[in-house]
């Protein structure tokens, strides 16, 4: 018998656990560790963050889902990672430590044949002073990074329509909390649902809305923006994301690099160099993503965390880290295994694997400062990810492989996505767009970087549609009910 | 068509040089018949990639 080891719990975790559980049958261990209780279908805390939806329509318990399915689930976090097992026991293992009631503070060591880690990102807040999710770190800004979040965030917009209502202006300031953050997408997404909560609640005339980003322009969405087949013309994302918030009577602010949030008030630098200022009433800003600070030890116990991890924190695997300059750049420079290099039995998925370099152009301030999106992994590809990776351990834990079988590049893969404006079967509008590869290849796919019969974007209810059946059959596929194998990612 | 459903735009502003909607588009976006033909088609689409995309 073999143990599989799985640090995380979210998107790309659940997804590999589950299907290595349904594969291996129970000749072999599953073992899950994630210091969360509850799963969250986060593209949903978008409408949680305006009301939409309550935290218990976008998340539930993982307990009873790992028990029916036969998954060993520990509620705990991952300290760190001994490929080479200890002087005495070459097994390799991994420190865990309990986060759950019962034994909150308690560790263990865990032993594995094989580990794929998953465990996300660390949200960043303390790397802009200010910023954080309403609470602990940052009182002045909120967040709809998790539920909780979301929720609180949907409190303090409630708070601010009743001031609206009784004749007080407001600023509402969405964006990126810093210059290095990806997930332009919730951002983007986000806006577009606080303005037309506003309208539904008829205090539109009563808001100034800005979107703040780091983007050097609108649509770049850390992918080096997208040509859309549209109309008969390839159309930058450029032209479409501006016409999305010239309609709705939105502003923008490119290039920014927030260095602080005060009451009310952001500071940010510009790509020029220049430092402003931009007040609010009400700011929902992005934190940058870390990873979440493992470290790595060899068999003597000296620290070999940078063998592992590249120094964001995040996991090396089979991607060239050598690509050098913007200009040199090759599709190729993508993992497409996921495996970690120097130890064959480690992989990283989703948002923990360390990406080769950004897809968007690299730009800095003239102080040095760097103003650019980091590459998005989240959601399909991290879902895609984690269930090539599972089916290669799979095969490789019965013995069928010894390299992996299967691959996920996202130079290969594409991403759809669905950014709402309410969620009313017959009222608001989101667009639907799909992306195809996420990395731009210019070798295959010359003049745009994408298949243009794949990349397309569009306006319009069906996307609504499309948005709620996503949530239902996702959050479906999550509890393991009848048929979620056959449910893709 | 006329410009009646496009507000204001003031002039050199960052939105005075991008696309912006008029009456037809907005029209379709939440006209039900017209929206049930593009769910299928994005439905089709989506699927398409899903298949291109795993390996």
């Amino acid at each position: 018998m073999a143990r599989l080891v799985v640090m995380g719990g979210g998107v790309s975790g659940h997804t590999a656990a589950t299907f290595a559980r349904d594969m291996l049958g129970s000749d072999h261990e599953v073992v899950v560790v994630t210091p969360n209780s509850q799963w969250n279908w986060i593209p949903s805390n978008i409408w949680v963050g305006v009301g939409g939806m309550t935290k218990e329509e976008v998340v539930f318990p993982l307990a009873p889902v790992y028990e029916k399915a036969g998954i060993d689930y520990r509620q705990a976090k991952a300290v760190s990672i001994h490929p080479e097992g200890k002087e005495d026991a070459e097994t390799p293992y991994i420190t865990i430590e309990y986060t759950d009631e019962a034994k909150s503070g308690e560790t263990e060591e865990l032993t594995y044949d094989y580990l794929i880690n998953a465990t996300g990102p660390k949200l960043n807040f303390g790397a802009t002073p200010g910023l954080g999710e309403g609470t602990n770190l940052g009182e002045h800004t909120v967040s709809v990074c998790t539920a909780d979040h979301a929720e609180h965030a949907s409190d303090e917009l409630e708070a601010c329509i009743e001031k609206m209502k009784n004749g007080e202006r407001q600023a509402f300031l969405i964006g990126t909390g810093h210059g290095m953050c990806t997930c332009q997408g919730a951002a983007f997404e986000y806006i577009f649902n606080i303005e037309h909560t506003l309208n539904e609640a008829g205090v539109r005339d009563m808001a100034d809305i800005t979107f703040i980003t780091n983007e050097s322009f609108l649509g770049d969405f850390g992918m080096g923006g997208i040509h859309f087949k549209m109309g008969g013309y390839a159309t930058s994302s450029k032209v479409f994301a501006e016409s999305l918030y010239a309609e709705r009577g939105m502003d923008w602010i490119l290039g920014a690099h927030v260095n602080k949030v005060e009451a009310g008030k952001v500071t940010y630098e510009s790509l020029d160099g220049e430092m402003d200022e931009q007040e609010f009433d009400f700011a929902m800003l992005i934190p940058p993503f870390a990873g979440v600070g493992l470290k790595a030890f060899s068999k003597d116990g000296s620290d070999m965390t940078d063998t592992l991890f590249a120094p964001n924190g995040f996991m090396k695997v089979d991607a060239n880290y050598n690509a050098g300059a913007y200009e040199n750049w090759k599709a190729s420079d993508w993992p497409r295994t996921l495996q970690n290099p120097t130890y064959k039995n480690v992989f990283a998925v989703g948002i923990a694997f360390a990406p080769p370099h950004i897809i968007s152009k690299p730009m800095s301030s003239p102080n040095g400062t760097p103003i650019n999106p980091t590459p998005p992994r989240t959601g399909m590809p991290s879902a895609m990810m984690g269930k090539a990776v599972a089916l290669s351990v799979v095969d490789m834990m019965k013995g069928k492989a010894t390299e992996p079988t299967h691959t996920a590049s996202m130079s290969e893969m594409g991403a759809a996505c669905v950014a709402s404006a309410g969620k009313g079967l017959f009222t608001g509008t989101a667009a639907a767009m799909t992306v195809y590869p996420i990395i731009q290849d210019f070798e295959k796919y010359p003049g745009t970087g994408r298949d243009l019969n794949g990349t397309t974007g569009e306006l319009g209810l069906a996307a609504h549609w499309v948005k709620h059946i996503l949530h239902h059959v996702f959050i479906w596929k999550a509890k393991l009910k009848p048929g979620w194998t056959l449910i893709p990612e | 068509m006329g410009s009646k459903h496009v507000n204001h735009i003031e002039p050199y502003s960052p939105q005075f040089g991008t696309m912006i909607p008029m009456g037809g588009q907005k029209f379709l976006r939440t006209c039900v018949l017209w929206q049930i033909v593009r769910f299928i088609a994005i439905n089709i689409r989506m699927t398409i990639l899903i298949l291109k995309s795993h390996h």
